[in-house]
Order: C-alpha cells, then structure tokens, then sequence
C-alpha cells in the first residue's frame, strides 16, 4: 500500500506544479497595442522584398504600402489614375513618347532625395535585371540593350519613356501602376552593389523606398513589419506601425481576432466568416478581386479536343450550387475571362447545369455514353470541393472522373509540361488592364513544345491565331470605348468555344475588430493600403 | 588428463596499455565511419529523392509567370541542366567548406534560417519531453505495479486517445479551451507583439534570451505562449512514454532478483523505485531519446495550428516548394540530432548498467 501512496503523491505534486505552472502564467489580457496594427496572413508566398522581383500577393501588398511609384490607380475607382510621384504627364501625338514630371521636394525614406534619376534608375533596373515580372515593362519593347535610350531623364524631374509601338494609353499607364515599376532609391541600393548586381543581393531582404509604410523586418513565415515613414510627401500613415504576423492556419487567426490578439485576419474560410458573423466586435469588408477560377481541357486529349465535348462541360457544372454554398462570401459565379472591374469585363454567364443539353451535346460528339478523364487538382479549399461536386454531376452525363490531388507547386508543374487532361486553376491579374488575362486565356502566338511564351491557352494547347489577332489588336487601340469593344466580342467568342470552364471571380474577405477603421481591400494585391487604417 | 585450453602467454603491462589504446581508437575510427557513411547516405538519399519528386524546383523562384527565358536562365544558374551526379558533387563539395547554400524561399543562407527556427522548437520539444517523460514514468510505474487495476485501465485509455486523435484538432481544442474561453494561456505564436521590438535576440531562445535581460514579464509572456503547445507535445511522447515504461517494468518485476529482494523484506518502495525502475531504465532511456529526438525534428501539424515558426514547419514549406539547399541543410540539423541522441543514450546506457554487455549474451 505504502508504495501506491508514494506514486499518489508524486503523481499529486506533478498535477499540482502543472497546474500552478498553468495559473503563474495567466497573461495580461491586453489587445493590441493602441498605435500598431496586428495582421494575422498566411505570407509564406513571399520569397523577396525587391520590387523589380516582387511578384508574389502578400509580397505585392507589402509593396504597395512601402513603395511610391509614378502612378497608381484610384482604389474606389480603377480606371481613374492620379500622379503618386508624378505631378502630370502627357503623351506625344504618336502615342509613343510619355512624359512626367515629379512632384517636387520628395525624400525617400533613408533621407536622400527623390529625383527623376532614381525613377529613371527603377524602371532600367527592373528591365536590366529581368525577374519574373520584367515582362511588364519588356513588352513596351525595352530591352537590356535598349532601355538605357528607351527610359531617360531630361531634367532633375522630368523623364520620358518611349515605347516600340503606339499602345493604348491606358494601357501603358495601367502598367505603370505595377509593383515592378517601383521606384527604389538609387543612392542607397548601389551603396550595397556587389558583382554589378544592382543592389539586387541586398534589397531581397531590405528596403530603400519612400513609401507611406517603411519595411522594418521580414522574417519569412514569421513576420513582416512595416513603420510609419516620417519622410513620405503625403498625408503620414495614421499608424505607427503594421505588424504581419504569418499565421497559416484559418481557424488559429480566427481565435486571434476573436482574443482581440489580432486586429485583422486576413485567411478565414466561408464557415469562420459565418461563425464570426454573429459577433458585435468583429466586422467585415470584402472586394472582387482581379482573380479568375476555371477548369481548363487539355486539346492534345482528342476527345476533349471536339468542340461539342468542350461546351458540354459548361453545363455540366452546378454553378448555382457552388455560389451558395462552396465559394459564399469569397466568391461569385463568373464565367469570363476579364475579372468585373478590368475595362470591357463582361457579366453574362449564360451557362447553368443542364445534364440533358450536355448528354446531347456529347451525342453529337460521338461518344454519346461519356468517357473517363482525369483532373489534377490542389488539396486546398474551395478548390476541392468545387472538383468534388463536378465530378459528380459529370457522373450524371456518363463521364467518369477521376481525381488526382496534389500539393500546388506538384499540379502546376504537371499544368505546365501539358499533361494533364483537366486542370482546375485560377489567374490573378499582374497588372490592372484588360490585357494581363487577354494576353494569357485569348493569345497563343506559337503552340510548339519549346515556345518562347506559354500562356495559359499555350498550357492547354488551344490554337487561336484569330483570337491572338484580335488581341494583340486590342491593346494597339487608342480610343478607349473601341478598345472595350474589342474586348467584349472576345469574350463572347471565347465564353462560346474555349476549352475554358470559367467558374468564378474571388472576392476577398477580411474580418476586423470593430475598433479598425479605413481599411479597404483593394482590387490588387499591391493596392490594399494599410497606411489608410486607424484604430478608435 | 585434459590440459585445458592452452594458456596465452601473460602480456606485460606497457603493451596491454597500448593495446587498450589501440582498441579504443579503433572503436572511435569504427564510429566515425559510421557517422560518415550516415551522412553521406542522408544527403545521397535526400538530394536524390529532392530531384524525382515532380515539382520543378524552378517554379519556387521565379513564380507561375515567369516568362520563358528567365525559367531557362534560372534553372541555368541552380546547375540543374548538369547531370544528377555532377549535381551531388557540387552539392556534397560545397557543404565540406561549410557552405550550405541559400535558401530559395527565404532569400537567406540556409543556416541562417536553421538558426532561426531550430530554437523554436528546441523550446517546445524540450519542455514537451520534460512533460512527457516527467509524467510518463511516473504513470508507467504506477500502472505496471496495479496492472489489470483502475490505474492501469485508466493509463490505457489515455495512452490510446494520445495515439489515436489527431493533434491538429487536440491542439485546435486546446486552444479553444485554455486560449480563448478560459483565458488561461496566451494563444499562438511564440511572444505577444508587444514584446516584439523590445527583445535582444542572443541565443534565439525565448526564455533564455528574456531571463538574461530580466525581463521578467516577457517571460512569462513567452512560457505563457510555450506551456500549451509543449503540454501537447508531452501528452503524445507520455502516451508512448508510459506504455513501454508499464512493459518494461512488468519485465523487470516478474525476475527473481525482486523475488529475492521481497524475500529479504525490502520495502515495495525501495523494490519499485530503487531496484526495478532502475533496471528498467536502461532500455527506456533509449525510448526517451528517440521521442526527444522525433519531437526536435519539430511537430509540422502543432507548429500549423500555434504559429509557431519552428524547424518542421520550415521543412515541410521547403519541400513543397522544392527548396532543396533548405531541405537538404534541415536534414543535416535533423540527422545530426538523431546520431547525437543516439550516442548520448548509448552512453547512459553504459552508465547505467555497466553490465550491458553481459546481459546482452545472456539474452
């Protein structure tokens, strides 16, 4: 017996110091600190803080708080543009010389001054560097070779860009908003050069611009600090700082907004945002955002090839069903390639779920009881369950789909070797201009295996050179209401025959304390402005 | 008359102490080789089932839209045009000089980030297996000694709900419960906000780096943060914990040296701690080691659920991302603290029972 009470104590005393240990450390139940703001964001997208290189969305948001650029566009309005450094520009009659001048006066956030040599420096830099989002400069016909008599400055704040062919205005401008075009403080980035690299090596990690926010720290999956930039030519940040805390799990930044350990949460799924709709202290605001959801058919696949297998597809999906339940308050059915807010962006969705139009339709086909295919899909939400509810109305139809989930970076890899039959993807636009989604899901200038572009019609082997035509075509016009035109008829021909089942539009969610004011979610990643928000 | 077996001529005393000398340097040479030929099995392994997975390690630097001639370049400069082996080489030399390369995703030399978040979950594994072996043992004894009891049903069960349930949704409970209704614990992440800015990083653990400062109330803020995720981690390796601990102690009780001891009237707390326990050690040690060992490899699914920036998360974002120099250099960390453990639980094993030898013949 002596024994059994000797194990009942220790075993008592281990409880006990358990639990003290538990009740010593009681936290202060403090909210956040008055003059900060706490994020809570799954970030583990960003791989660097330089914008010539910066293409990631939490990257992206980071930058458009802590960098200026030439232009930007209004976030209530996107097809209105304001002067950020600029003061005003003009364009030549031919439409290819465009000139600026500079807000006089302006600092970047290390002190020195900002010139019309550093946004000269910038635009060059990301050209000469040639990351992932160069191209958005590179098609205006700049190259390494040519950027430095392309891209020059005429005067201490005055500059002009030349581009190769008389683009559409808006277009060149709306180019112009994109992180890429970022301007960067020459002095302090060649400070840092090693190896001709351009302050490259360094500004992956750091900062050296003159944005409303200052990047403080990144430190990858951990945290992202911004600071209020005393030096910025506007109105100042309301906040003294912005801390992103990388929280990768939807529920854990639900039970920090809801401790009020966290003022936003930037990742919560349908349910959380039902679950938290009931709660006076938490509140929401959401945007459509520029990003499509689709699945999209492989032509190289004969029988997916037939145009009458092509539209079937478009009714075998229950697009009512999805919107109300699968994508509720993320999301809204859209069956377009230009995102509702892109110039020309169309709003008609003709398709619906109709088994009996889709097994005619496969009769026609010639091959009138189905087949069997497969889908490569990512196992995240909604993506799933979407594939999941498709798989069973294609049932009703006769067509066997089969499933083959994968991690992300897995399934693109397949996507982009085109081998696969069906991909369930999705398409943020890069830049806010029709042309960022026409110029992947409409234009297929080369379908060979070792193309030099690959778009997304490239990846599913779909030859259009009439489309590419009419594309191409549509950037080249300067008159605004043709050029929207020109973009509807697209849209029509494609809704009809693309091997594309356009599905929805993502609108995105953030939930806040209702002590935050000012935030809005802006169409584009790089245009959420946190410098906007205060706390009461 | 036999003869015996034929005497050895006696070895004189300065050639026995080199002999020694010799065995014993032998016994290291022999345990280097295998530490080395570990190594280079782990990397071997690792790099070339990093290289067949089907993800293009490309695709993680330069993104989804990238355009043609910067995939072609970029896949130019990480030398993955050059054949496997080659590949290896480069690899394999360039750790020998102490250069693990870089870090994709972070943009950070790989030890960099190691430095970062090992400490992390140093913290977590290391007051998870305190939990774990601090209460496991205790429960296993008691529930050896009273077995087919209450206790021992009781031991069972939890030892079964520790297996059985996922820890992402213990976890997600346990925040519930403690975090967000009774407000017992602080929620997730390793240190509130707050304390961010104010802290000198020193030796990247938390608790640690706040007691040199005195900082007194970060840390309580950060054990504050620790104590729920760590007690997690404890419940599981005490389900293991206590299970092998209950079947090495009814192994050790049913010898006849307790017989013997009972017989001389030695108390049953004496037999239980002092003698069976003891003896049971020696294999459990071994048991400790190895869940130690699993939980410094850093638990993805409770670093998911608490923010907490430790060294599973960071291999689990490397590889999906295909960040091999990342992925490599962790399982290094990773394989190195396993060759560690296990060397340091050889040696309490000898300390222990300097008869280990001996009753590995018998048996």
């Amino acid at each position: 017996m002596k024994h059994f009470l000797m194990t009942r104590r220790l075993l008592g005393a281990a409880v006990l110091s358990a639990l003290l240990a538990a009740l010593t450390f009681i936290p202060v139940q403090a909210a956040t600190p008055k003059d900060t703001l706490v994020v809570v964001f799954a970030f583990d997208d960003i791989i660097t803080m330089d914008p010539a290189e910066a293409f990631e969305i939490s990257a992206g948001e980071i930058m458009g708080n802590t960098y200026d650029r030439l232009v930007r566009f209004d976030v209530s309005d996107p097809s209105k543009l304001y002067g950020d450094v600029a003061n005003g520009w003009t364009v030549s009659p031919d439409g290819k010389t465009f000139s600026f001048d500079l807000k006089p006066g302006l600092k970047f956030a290390s002190g020195n001054a900002l010139t019309a040599e550093d946004v000269v420096f910038s635009l060059q830099r990301a050209v000469l560097l040639d990351k992932t989002p160069a191209f958005i400069l590179t098609q205006f016909g700049f190259s390494k070779s040519n950027v430095k008599d392309r891209i020059k400055q005429t005067g201490p704040l005055t500059l002009t860009i030349e581009t190769d062919k008389s683009f559409a205005p808006s277009f060149v401008l709306n180019c112009l908003t994109a992180n890429v075009a970022a301007i960067v403080d020459k002095k302090l980035v060649l400070s840092k050069e090693q190896n001709n690299d351009l302050g490259y090596g360094w500004l992956k990690t750091s900062y050296a611009g003159s944005g409303p926010l200052k990047l403080r720290e990144w430190r990858a999956n951990e945290i992202v600090a911004l600071e209020r930039n005393d030096n910025y030519y506007g109105e100042k940040a309301k906040l003294a700082r912005v801390i992103y805390r990388h929280v990768k799990e939807a529920a854990t930044q639900r039970l920090l907004l809801e401790k009020a350990d966290a003022d936003v949460a930037r990742n919560l799924t349908p349910q959380d945002l039902a679950a938290l709709a009931g709660n006076k202290d938490i509140k929401t605001t959401s945007t459509p955002k520029g990003t499509v959801y689709y699945f999209s058919l492989n032509q190289k696949n004969p029988t997916l090839a037939k145009a009458e297998v092509r539209e079937a597809f478009k009714w075998l999906v229950d697009y009512a069903a999805i919107g109300d339940t699968l994508i509720k308050n993320i999301g809204v059915v859209h069956q377009n390639f230009l995102p509702v807010g892109l110039l020309g962006a169309s709003t008609e969705n003709p398709y619906k779920l109709d088994v009996d139009k889709a097994k005619a339709l496969l009769a026609k086909a010639g091959v009138p009881n189905g087949f069997k295919v497969t889908v490569d899909m990512r196992t995240v939400q909604p993506v799933q369950g979407i594939t999941e509810a498709f798989q069973q109305t294609a049932k009703r139809a006769g067509i066997d789909v089969e499933i083959l989930p994968g991690d992300g970076k897995q399934t693109l890899t397949k996507y982009r070797a085109r081998t696969h039959d069906i991909y369930i993807g999705q398409w943020g636009a890069d830049y806010w201009d029709p042309h960022t989604n026409a110029d992947t899901f409409a234009r297929n200038p080369d379908n060979a295996d070792d193309a030099k572009s690959k778009p997304l019609a490239w990846r599913n082997s779909w030859v259009i050179p009439e489309l590419t035509k009419k594309a191409d075509a549509a950037v080249l016009e300067r008159d605004a209401a043709k050029r929207k035109a020109m973009y509807e008829e697209m849209q029509a021909d494609f809704r009809k025959n693309s091997p594309f089942v356009m599905l929805y539009q993502q609108t995105e969610v953030a939930a806040m304390r209702s002590d935050v004011e000012g935030l809005k979610l802006g169409p584009t990643s790089d245009s959420t402005y946190m410098f906007k928000v205060s706390k009461k | 008359m036999d003869p015996g077996p034929p005497q050895r001529d006696p070895i004189p005393a300065d050639v026995r102490g080199d002999l020694r000398l010799l065995r014993a340097s032998n016994v290291l040479g022999r345990f280097l080789v295998v530490i080395l030929l570990t190594y280079v099995g782990l990397l071997a392994v690792t790099f070339f089932i990093g290289r067949v997975i089907p993800i293009d390690p490309v695709l993680a630097i330069v993104g989804d839209r990238a355009p043609e001639h910067v995939v072609a370049r970029v896949r130019e400069e990480l030398g993955l045009n050059k054949p496997l082996w080659e590949q290896f080489y480069i690899y394999v030399s360039k750790v020998l000089q102490g250069d693990f390369g870089t870090s994709v995703l972070t943009s950070n030399p790989v030890m960099q980030d190691i430095r970062r978040a090992f400490p992390a979950t140093f913290e977590l594994a290391t007051l998870g297996i305190v939990i774990g072996a601090g209460i496991g043992v205790p429960l296993g004894v008691w529930a050896a000694v009273r077995r087919g009891g209450v206790v021992d049903q009781v031991v069972r069960v939890m030892g079964l709900i520790g297996y059985s349930i996922p820890i992402f949704w213990l976890g997600l409970m346990a925040l519930v419960v403690f975090y967000a209704r009774l407000g017992w614990v602080a929620g997730p992440g390793r240190i509130d906000v707050v304390y961010e800015y104010t802290l000198v990083s020193v030796t990247g653990l938390l608790l640690l780096d706040t007691a040199r400062a005195g900082e007194w109330q970060a840390f309580a803020n950060a054990m504050s943060h620790l104590i729920l995720p760590a007690s997690l981690l404890g419940y599981f390796s005490l389900a293991y914990i206590s299970r092998m601990t209950r079947s090495f102690m009814l192994n050790e009780l049913a010898q006849e040296y307790v017989v013997a001891a009972r017989a001389k009237g030695l108390s049953e707390t004496r037999i239980i701690w002092r003698h069976a326990l003891r003896n049971a050690m020696v294999p459990l040690v071994t048991v400790i080691a190895l869940s130690y060992g699993g939980l410094l490899e850093g638990s993805v699914l409770t670093e998911t659920v608490f923010a907490w920036p430790g060294l599973g998360l960071y291999l689990t974002n490397s590889l999906q991302n295909a960040d091999m120099n990342a992925v490599l250099g962790a399982t290094i960390v990773v394989g190195s603290i396993f060759i560690g453990l296990n060397l340091l639980a050889d040696l309490l094993y000898q300390t222990l029972d300097p008869r280990t030898r001996a009753i590995k013949r018998a048996r």
